[in-house]
């Protein structure tokens, strides 16, 4: 880790500086942490008193459930769709923009507004808009009665729920995109127009691949964020239903936890979420930093 | 650029006012929805321009979800999260950067680490935490043996109070403090300030404290004002926390977890009135979306230095 040149040396007061912080991150972080892996591998007795050990027990519980295996199904698919929905959709937009035509400050500034915009208001507005009896596509069901039901049709409901998801997080991928963009050296792209490469050529064979960087990690961002914000949008729209056909990873933990009552079996859900978004960080930091870099 | 390609740029347009559609016309919806009577909300398909309902139905669900109180109960928590983290993430990264001592990049790396799991992940075991902060110091006196030790020598057992921050400002606030963003973002900042700042600083005397604050304090300005703002709206915005740990709902309920009472349909029993849920929507949706708009320049470079 880099430091400064020029330090302070008063021990004391650095100690009391950091102390609440690493207070915080302890009480709330590592000591819940902690707990969530005792819990995954004790189990409460009935009947009140110490946790017992019971050591994989919890997790054979949990991947021997087909409702679990149901619940991972339906999160790989809602994230990996909700992803290459927003970021395609971030990605296009984004590109355009940086042409900077005339006006292209005020498409930017309004690009933004859904970053704003709570999970939960806006599974309320789509749970309207793509109502199967009020709101816009119903006039769907008008044509062809019982065509869109997200309320019964299990695929409904996920596309439902992905275009909500997809439609909150372009803004993030939009400012990300720009960003990276605006990084890259006008020079070259200047170098590439006058020797006679046009406009999409150009986006093609500079811009695109020099946003590698930023398209891996957002890529990662978005899968995380996907597998782990998703509640307030499901929780609005659909509940977990119909017949469990949204029932994302966070949401199950979230009704086994705490409408089950069941501690160990949510911490040992907790565990293998924690695993997975670890996992995702990690070979963001280590894998996608190091291996695309073109400049 | 240099070329001239009339056909690409109508394109270009054509493409860009596609995505505004695509990303504005969901809240012109709720908005548009908001204005109109119950009978013309539910018609298929739902008229396009705002009606002019707009004064009563607002009115209607202010009072009958109680936005008042929560609105401002959203408001403590969010400016309480924000001016906490800002607070915290300005001394802990000034200590790990400016002072030397031992254990400063294990601190920076306990403080790092936490970016990667998420309050949602670990919802349970903080709900726990939270229902008792001091069980985890109980235990970790009990387990070293602190507390046997103390209690042979001096006869006292060590017993800490019980302190719940199930309903109550502090539980809805403190666990979205412990997190790096902003320390990250604040060690980032410090990193980039000249080295003869601090120099010349020693040398007219200035202790750290006097350096910290009529220095490096001032210059962090836009630092903070973009964790300011990722701040305030990632708070205003938590749902699944204030859930679990509110149960006292009119004392200290926000606005978004009013939004889960607003979903009108048959599951309580009532007839769909989405005029009045969309005005609430609405309502709950203004504050950080004013704030976002009116900080844009400094939210936008802070979320793309923090990487989160």
């Amino acid at each position: 880790m880099t430091g400064k040149r020029v330090t302070f040396s008063n021990t004391w007061l650095a100690a009391l500086l950091i102390a609440p912080q690493l207070l915080l991150v302890f009480t709330f972080f590592y000591w819940p942490a902690g707990e969530a892996l005792y819990w995954s591998f004790t189990l409460e007795p009935p009947f009140g008193g110490e946790n017992q050990w019971v050591g994989w027990q919890n997790f054979k519980t949990v991947f021997e459930d087909p409702l679990y295996w149901n619940s991972v199904r339906i999160s790989v698919i809602f994230a990996l769709s909700s992803t290459v929905l927003a970021m395609g959709i971030a990605l296009i937009l984004a590109t355009f923009v940086d042409r900077q035509l005339p006006g292209y400050q005020a498409y930017r500034f309004m690009y933004f507004w859904p970053y704003a915009v709570a999970a939960p208001a806006v599974g309320l507005a789509f749970r309207f808009i793509f109502a199967p009896d009020a709101g816009f596509v119903s006039a769907l069901n008008q044509w062809y009665p019982g065509l869109w039901n997200p309320a019964r049709d299990g695929f409904d409901a996920v596309v439902l729920i992905t275009l909500a998801n997809a439609w909150s997080m372009v803004a993030y991928n939009f400012i990300f995109f720009l960003a990276g963009l605006q990084s890259i050296p006008r020079s070259l792209n200047e170098a590439a127009a006058m020797d006679g490469s046009g406009v999409l050529r150009r986006m093609a064979d500079i811009q695109f691949p020099l946003l590698a960087p930023t398209f891996f990690f957002l890529v990662v961002i978005n899968l995380t964020d996907s597998f782990v914000n998703s509640f307030g949008i499901v929780d609005i729209t659909t509940a977990g239903g119909p017949a469990r056909a949204t029932d994302l990873m966070v949401y199950k933990i979230y009704s086994d936890g705490f409408k089950g009552k069941d501690y160990s079996l949510a911490a040992a859900q907790s565990l293998v979420l924690m695993l997975l978004v670890i996992s995702l960080t990690f070979i963001q930091f280590r894998y996608v930093e190091r291996r695309v870099h073109y400049t | 650029m240099v070329e001239r390609t009339p056909i690409l740029n109508i394109l270009t347009h054509l493409i860009l006012i596609t995505g505004l559609i695509m990303l504005l016309v969901p809240l012109w919806i709720v908005f548009v929805a908001s204005t109109h009577d119950f009978r013309t909300v539910n018609t298929v398909p739902m008229p396009l321009w705002p009606g002019n309902q707009m004064v009563a139905n607002y009115t209607l669900a202010w009072q009958q979800s109680g936005f008042g109180p929560k609105m401002l109960n959203s408001f403590i928590v969010a400016i309480g999260v924000t001016a906490g983290k800002i607070a915290i993430a300005a001394i802990s990264a000034y200590s790990i950067v400016y002072f030397n001592y031992r254990f400063r990049s294990l601190f920076f790396w306990l403080i790092f680490v936490t970016l990667m799991l998420p309050l949602e992940v670990r919802i349970v075991p903080t709900y726990a935490v939270a229902a008792n902060v001091l069980r985890p110091y109980q235990e970790l006196l009990d387990a070293t043996g602190i507390s046997t030790v103390i209690g042979a020598l001096a006869g006292i057992k060590i017993t800490l109070p019980e302190w719940s921050m199930l309903n109550s400002y502090t539980g809805l606030i403190l666990p979205l403090i412990a997190t790096a963003t902003g320390t990250f973002l604040y060690r980032q900042f410090y990193l980039t300030v000249p080295d003869e700042l601090a120099e010349a600083a020693k040398m007219d005397g200035a202790g750290p404290l006097r350096f910290f604050w009529d220095v490096l304090l001032p210059l962090s300005r836009t630092n903070m004002a973009a964790l300011g703002t990722i701040m305030f709206v990632y708070s205003w915005n938590q749902y699944l926390w204030p859930l679990l740990i509110i149960t006292d709902i009119a004392n200290y309920g926000t606005a978004v977890m009013q939004l889960q009472r607003l979903v009108p349909g048959p599951l309580f029993g009532e007839p769909p009135r989405w005029h009045i849920a969309m005005a609430g929507t609405l309502m709950v949706m203004t504050p950080p979306l004013l704030v976002v708009i009116f900080m844009q320049r400094w939210f936008v470079r802070g979320l793309v230095s923090t990487d989160k």
